[in-house]
């Protein structure tokens, strides 16, 4: 059968085969070729011009590499233009969410899979509800909540609600992994001694490292990015993340690219790093949650 | 063991964490944003029982271009289904055939998913710079310098030239999407298609395409309920200016809540957005069912 099929397959490229299909490789490979850099050119462009200055920014030197490497740009972006500030702000809020969000949603999973009780899946059902809820449902309430408990202009305003729209894709992650564990590793455990919290904590928890590093990357990418509750609940200058920093940059050196540019590759380079050494972990995690939602 | 397992304080205990950030923070907010929408409220004074009014209001005033900006955001998901979805679909069905440089196309066409928008939309607003912008720059160049223009500036060119980033960033996304749904297809069904003498354009639109199905509802979906939701690029190139040219639900919800303080007004627009996308993600899944 399979060699048939593939003499047949053959046959059917060497009709096709001499010029014409040469011509068409061709074409769909350009096609390929220059929408790989379509999407390249942008942070090139960007990496170019954070390192020149205006008279070549402006000048002949449009997009070639720069001819002399103004890395005073980047000093200007973080003393100046307080990205190193920024920078810590939104480190400190990716953090504190991506822990809670592990920590929330790996409690939740175990006892949604591990536990014995007569609504888990329902339960589970109903956390799933959040991969569909947009947070445009959430902004008026939170906002006028947050006012009230005075947490308007702190980082608990911003790393509160990303764990929480994070949990529904941290939940299905987790449940992936965990329906992986063998439960005689639990029964084992039961019959050393170990209570729930034990097994949890010393057996399943461990083993839940790799899931930890996916949901991980996913809540970091929705936070170090994300633009609309970071607008909206913080106007304060000490605590605002990247992105809304560097909306304010951008603003105030309308004249002057140079530092603007040295401000989006401070944010852009470790995402970048994240995603060179895990591209198919991120991949992956983006794939999980699309077929699930 | 059963029995421990089956403990109520445990179970409690382990699911309060996620259960309480989720409702406080996702369900209660939709509640309380429905609440609102009945209202006419400043956010300082008494808020005033109303109705329905905000609604009809929303529908019918010209000062609040609701309609309009309702309709940039379908326009921008027509696009994104009929030019970045098959342009996406032709992608992953190409790369899914074993051509040489597989691996590294797929990660570069995914990545300015990853970028942040605020970053995309400045490198944008570069762009399309009047005087220094790449595509300016380059018309005039070519000696075109007619055809130069402001284009985020310009009425006539505005939203398209909003549109394009936006496009362009998720073309990626889709093409992942497709692209592990054309690897999941069986090898036999192909292997049998090739055998009835199929040219690759017959096994794609006969076997593959019918088979991702699944895959394409859900990336319609996303196409279209994301447009509707739209506002970071939007909000950063254009900010639905000038004049309204390229205002989105989103950018007016914001508008009008934090420039002209009716949050009984911006609540209406986030419950219409909520049941839009609904309305939206059940009306393709019917479309899909019918087929």
């Amino acid at each position: 059968m399979t060699i048939d099929s593939e003499k047949i397959s053959r046959g059917r490229l060497n009709l096709k085969s001499g010029s014409s299909a040469k011509v068409s490789q061709v074409l769909v490979y350009s096609v390929l070729i220059l929408w790989a850099l379509l999407c390249l050119f942008p942070v090139y462009w960007m990496i170019t011009f954070s390192l020149k200055d205006n008279a070549q920014i402006f000048g002949a030197n449009v997009i070639g590499l720069p001819q002399t490497w103004f890395w005073s740009n980047y000093a200007r972006a973080m003393t100046l233009g307080r990205m190193d500030l920024y920078f810590l702000n939104s480190f400190l809020v990716a953090v504190i969410s991506i822990v809670i969000t592990l920590l929330a949603s790996c409690m939740a999973t175990y006892a949604m899979t591990r536990l014995v009780w007569k609504w888990r899946g329902t339960m589970n059902k109903f956390f799933m509800l959040g991969l569909t809820i947009p947070i445009h449902a959430a902004i008026v309430p939170l906002y006028v909540v947050l006012s009230k408990v005075h947490l308007l202009n702190s980082l608990p305003a911003l790393f509160i609600p990303y764990s929480a729209f994070a949990l529904a894709m941290g939940i299905l992650i987790c449940t992936g992994f965990m329906g992986g564990i063998p439960y005689d590793l639990d029964e084992a455990a039961f019959l050393d001694g170990c209570g729930v919290w034990a097994i949890f904590f010393r057996v399943i928890a461990p083993l839940m490292v790799p899931a930890v590093a996916t949901v991980g990357i996913y809540t970091f990418l929705q936070c170090w990015n994300e633009l609309m509750f970071a607008t909206v609940f913080n106007s304060s200058e000490a605590y605002k993340t990247l992105p809304v920093g560097i909306q304010g940059l951008a603003g105030q050196y309308l004249r002057e690219w140079g530092p603007t540019g040295a401000a989006m590759a401070i944010a852009t380079i470790p995402t970048l790093l994240v995603y060179i050494f895990m591209s198919k972990r991120i991949q992956d995690s983006f794939i999980a949650g699309a077929v699930k939602g | 063991m059963r029995r421990t397992l089956g403990y109520r304080v445990n179970i409690i205990l382990f699911l309060l964490p996620a259960l309480f950030l989720f409702v406080a923070v996702l369900i209660a907010p939709i509640v309380m944003s429905t609440y609102y929408s009945f209202f006419n409220w400043n956010g300082l004074s008494t808020p005033k029982w109303i109705a329905f009014k905000n609604y009809v209001e929303l529908f019918t005033s010209k000062s609040i271009s609701f309609l309009p900006a309702l309709k940039n955001s379908l326009l921008l998901a027509l696009f994104s289904v009929l030019i970045q979805l098959p342009f996406a679909l032709w992608l992953a069905l190409k790369l899914s055939k074993h051509l040489p440089g597989e691996r590294a196309f797929i990660s570069i066409y995914f990545m300015p998913v990853l970028i942040s928008t605020v970053v995309i939309g400045q490198l944008w607003l570069k762009i399309y710079n009047p005087d220094y912008g790449v595509l300016n720059v380059a018309l005039r160049a070519m000696g075109l310098e007619s055809w130069t223009r402001s284009w985020l500036g310009d009425k006539t060119t505005a939203l398209g030239a909003a549109f394009i980033p936006t496009l362009w960033q998720y073309v990626g996304y889709h093409m992942l999407l497709m692209y592990a749904g054309v690897k999941g297809v069986p090898r036999e069904l192909l292997e049998a298609g090739m055998l009835d003498g199929c040219t690759e354009g017959q096994l794609n639109r006969h076997i593959i395409i019918p088979y991702i199905k699944p895959i394409l509802r859900v990336s319609v979906i996303f196409a279209v309920t994301g447009s509707l939701k739209s506002f970071d690029l939007i909000y950063v190139l254009t900010n639905g200016g000038p004049v309204h040219a390229t205002e989105v639900p989103s950018t007016l919800m914001l508008n009008l809540l934090f420039l002209r303080n009716r949050y009984g007004m911006g609540s209406t627009i986030a419950v219409m957005l909520i049941l839009l996308c609904f309305l939206f993600a059940l009306l393709i899944n019917l479309a899909f069912k019918e087929e």
